[in-house]
């Protein structure tokens, strides 16, 4: 990891925190209302609110003109104002609330407001606001795009154009054999879509599997749904494979990529018997060169109620920091080595230690990233 | 801002690959074409050349090899580029095209004001050409220069359906030259283009191999200490965007062509020391803009898209996609010249050779060092007065800052940022080309001689924004994919304004079809007259149009990915 990605993750740690206590409070929130998917995944998302957060201005309509006005004459305001981006890990997470029900991705409540103008509706140039670089929502006085004074189509089917055409990816983002304290066996981390821009049948699979016998696994089915532009939410359902009986869950949740370029993954669960649980993943690519790529990925686990058939215990139960080192053959085509360190927590630790089975694992493993 | 990086293009088995083969032959299929025409250029090895005001081209899959690898290539009479079709302005052009692909096809007729069903745009001004079948345009032409043509169906136009489409004047030419040349760039990939934008909408970055790394980071803390290393750093990663996104397809696939030829073939272009030579550029490709000098040469800039321009000498100048410069050179040495033609990623180049006798190269350049896309590409004027951008250019004037009025879509998925005080001074060579001590053509040297066809003053603005969410790979204007919009009304006969603004990265070239674009300054006044005009990241434009061609004609983003993605619309003159 280089200086730089060692300096952003500390900054970013704060955001990696709200992101688990996200996860924490739609487990909460799942337990106590299992309502319609977008009025949880919304509530459970304000939970998540950053107004407090330094650096971060709300956008108010009425935001003083005198202020936008001075910041184009003033030569260090833009450094400034990207500097004031600084405080926003976080910031565009406030676009994930965004749900269907949602005109627009709601982000620009508290999303940078550095310089930026709009006209006021008298023209008066001098007098202009600040908007938001990225996200935000669209002011009152914005423009419309339509400007067909109610001409449509002709006769003609029109251009064969691409752009909602459905495309798909099968990522097999982890297949390799590892090798720890008490055994070899083998693991998989993988995922599908299939879909246009707006919406994606996804596909995800991870588990693993040592001593011949599938040791953990799940499965899930979501419906993708882009609600801004770098996030989209996911609904469906996973089954959990493996030792002690099969648990089936349904899912919501939230993915994308958030600023400095991490790749996240949060996702709630309810399952019957009022059972809860939810799921953080996170992932990074550092870049030595054109093809040499370490990846950090994180992922953490909590669950609701102990089961301890299948050895999970209440609370936070695990959380495996991976880092892979690979080598891009092609794009598309990456083996790769790495290290892996699985902790158990709590409950989910007592149940391990009953079993004779120690609470933290440390993993060599080696494989394939692919991808087509 | 200015970081530099070494090019990507060392490893030798890359560089054969860039170069293509010395004897792959982009020209197959001799046999179909027609013997030259009275207009026949004075070399040999030149692109076939069709006279007259009556032409019979063929559509046809036809194997090529550029590369080391056989492919098919979308050819009109078996050739890549097609011929080029050299007439006679005020003549009565009948071209039949006919189709012997399995799919349907057409061909566009770029920068031509005519009328809308001759266009050859499939689904707007016609049907198309459906496999078998034979359409014929036939149109007058009403004006001269170099113009060129392309299919419009798909990605035809990235499998080689392409070529030049030259104009005489009836009046003598304001620039008499002793040789006349066509030098077509054009990128081309071994690889489906269907899949290239597959690709795109899995992984945006796939073809950027010149991606900021870790170890970069290191040497800017070193050069420039760790603060402003971080800072820098941290502008591009909060926004989740990539300095060096240039152009979405890069040299990992394509092979850049100048007439057809790959660097290795060396297209050369025959001349006596002390001749008047003219160079008509036309950018064919589908994603790349190219930067062009001759080293060793000034060359006269005398047309932009087709259209006389009061004449600028330049060392170099940029062609975005579509656009077409006429340019005089003059050599007096007994040596050969190299017409060297790099992407504007720095990925490859296309190279060909002036040369006094056939089989002389002269030394090739290397491509220039990457420049980063600098502050002023992200957030327009407002870095520009300032310290950091560090290119040493002066700032438009702030109290003439124009009002940029969002549309109410643009604050979807499919927009990754908005620009809100853009810079709209054209005397910007643009990215990589600032400073580099060579004088590079700006939009700010063309002045089209004769100035206006239309003195009117625009009664109104018609304001697009160029948007796009590189992540996600959707292109649009005002958020709005082609397929979820409306056409576009221009009333009959009036004189509009459209006011562009660059709310993306990158370099939007925007063709209007059927009618001309008068580009204005930043001052509302008539510029030049074009059918493409590339506009610049963080940038806005404005020009006139004045709509006196009623029916339906395409105007959109001449990067073929991104008119593909979306970055289209209907435009309904009535």
């Amino acid at each position: 990891m280089s200086l730089r990605d060692f300096a952003l993750t500390i900054a970013s740690r704060s955001w990696l925190l709200s992101a688990l206590l996200f996860a924490g409070v739609s487990t909460a929130v799942a337990q106590t209302a299992p309502a319609s998917s977008s009025s949880t995944s919304s509530s459970s998302m304000s939970g998540m609110d950053h107004d407090s957060m330094p650096g971060m201005d709300r956008g108010t309509p009425a935001a003083p003109a005198t202020a936008a006005k001075s910041a184009p004459t003033k030569g260090a305001q833009a450094t400034q104002d990207m500097q004031s981006m600084d405080g926003m890990p976080g910031t565009d997470h406030a676009s994930m609330p965004s749900t269907h029900s949602a005109p627009a991705p709601t982000a620009g409540s508290n999303t940078m407001h550095h310089a930026s103008m709009h006209s006021d509706p008298s023209g008066d140039m001098s007098r202009t606001r600040m908007g938001p670089m990225q996200g935000g929502s669209a002011p009152a006085n914005a423009r419309s795009a339509d400007y067909s004074d109610g001409i449509g189509y002709g006769p003609m089917h029109g251009m064969d154009m691409q752009d909602n055409a459905p495309q798909s990816l099968l990522l097999i983002d982890q297949l390799e054999a590892f090798h720890d304290r008490d055994a070899n066996g083998q693991s998989w981390e993988a995922e599908a879509w299939y879909g246009n821009d707006d919406d994606k049948l996804w596909l995800r699979t991870e588990g693993e599997r040592s001593q011949g016998r599938l040791g953990g696994g799940d499965i899930e089915a979501l419906w993708n749904h882009t609600v801004a532009t770098y996030w989209s939410t996911q609904l469906g359902l996973r089954q959990d494979m493996g030792q002690g009986p099969n648990r089936d869950w349904t899912a919501f949740g939230v993915q994308g990529l958030s600023p400095f370029w991490f790749e996240l993954e949060a996702t709630a669960y309810l399952g019957d018997s009022g059972r809860a649980a939810a799921r953080f993943r996170a992932e990074y690519d550092v870049r030595f060169t054109q093809r040499l790529i370490l990846q950090p990925e994180l992922e953490v686990n909590v669950y609701g109620q102990s089961d301890p058939s299948r050895r999970i215990g209440s609370g936070l139960s695990d959380a495996q920091l991976g880092l892979r080192l690979r080598y891009e053959i092609s794009r598309q085509f990456a083996p790769y080595v790495g290290v892996v360190w699985a902790d158990h927590y709590g409950r989910t630790a007592d149940l391990l230690r009953d079993a004779h089975q120690g609470a933290f694992d440390r993993q060599w493993v080696a494989g394939v990233r692919f991808w087509f | 801002m200015n970081h530099r990086f070494p090019s990507y293009t060392a490893d030798l088995s890359r560089r054969r690959f860039v170069q293509g083969l010395a004897l792959g032959g982009a020209a197959a299929g001799m046999g179909l074409l027609r013997p030259s025409s009275a207009w026949a250029l004075t070399s040999p090895g030149q692109p076939t050349v069709l006279g007259g005001s009556d032409f019979t081209l063929d559509i046809a899959d036809t194997p090529v090899n550029i590369t080391g690898a056989a492919r098919l290539a979308t050819t009109v009479n078996g050739c890549v580029p097609g011929p080029v079709l050299r007439c006679k302005e005020g003549s009565v052009l009948t071209l039949r095209v006919s189709n012997r692909l399995k799919v349907p096809t057409s061909i566009h007729w770029h920068g031509i004001v005519l009328p809308y069903e001759m266009d050859g745009v499939p689904g707007i001004s016609f049907d198309g050409i459906a496999p078998g079948e034979t359409f014929v345009y036939r149109f007058a032409l009403k004006q001269s220069g170099t113009y060129w043509y392309h299919s419009h169906s798909r990605f035809q136009e990235q499998r080689g359906l392409y070529g030049a489409l030259i104009i005489d004047p009836i009046k003598p030419d304001r620039h008499a030259a002793d040789r006349d040349y066509v030098v077509l760039l054009s990128d081309w990939s071994d690889e489906d283009p269907e899949r290239i934008y597959a690709t795109l909408k899995k992984q945006s970055d796939y073809y950027n191999r010149a991606m900021p790394t870790a170890p970069d980071f290191v040497r800017d803390v070193c050069e420039q200490g760790i603060s402003k290393a971080l800072a820098a750093r941290k502008m591009w990663n909060v926004m989740r965007m990539n300095p060096t996104d240039f152009s979405d397809v890069s040299a990992y696939t394509y092979t850049y062509l100048m007439n057809g030829a790959a660097p290795a073939s060396n297209w050369t272009g025959l001349f006596r020391p002390g001749e008047k030579i003219r160079l008509r550029f036309i950018n064919g490709s589908s994603m790349s803009l190219f930067d062009v000098r001759i080293p060793g040469l000034k060359m006269t800039v005398v047309a932009a898209d087709g259209q006389d321009v009061e004449p600028v000498s330049i060392d170099e100048f940029r062609i975005a996609v579509a656009e077409t410069y006429d340019v005089i050179v003059e050599p007096q040495e007994d040596r050969a010249y190299t017409l060297f033609a790099q992407s504007i990623d720095r990925s490859g180049y296309a190279r060909g050779t002036l040369a006094p006798r056939a089989g002389m190269q002269a030394a090739v350049p290397e491509v220039d060092r990457i420049v980063q896309l600098g502050m002023r590409d992200m957030m327009g004027a407002m870095a520009m007065p300032g310290s950091t951008d560090h290119d040493g250019m002066a700032g438009m004037s702030m109290g003439a800052a124009p009002a940029v009025h969002h549309a109410r879509t643009e604050y979807g998925p499919g927009v990754d940022m908005h620009v809100d005080m853009p810079r709209t001074n054209l005397d910007d060579p643009g990215v990589g080309l600032r400073d580099n001590g060579r004088r590079v053509l700006t939009y700010a040297d063309l002045h089209t001689v004769g100035g206006s066809i239309d003195a009117r003053e625009p009664d109104r603005e018609i304001e697009l924004h160029l948007t796009g969410n590189m992540e996600r790979y959707m292109w649009s204007f005002d958020g709005v994919k082609f397929s979820d919009a409306a056409p576009v009304h221009f009333r009959q006969g009036e004189r509009l304004r459209i006011v562009l603004v660059n709310d993306t990265m990158m370099n939007h070239p925007i063709h209007l079809h059927g009618m001309w674009s008068e580009l204005e300054n930043p001052h509302g006044q008539f510029q030049v007259r074009k059918h493409t005009i590339n506009v610049q990241p963080a940038q806005r434009i404005t020009y006139a149009v004045t709509a006196d061609a009623p029916g339906r004609w395409a105007y959109h983003c001449h990067m073929l990915y991104h008119m593909e993605a979306g970055m289209f619309r209907e435009v309904v003159v009535a």
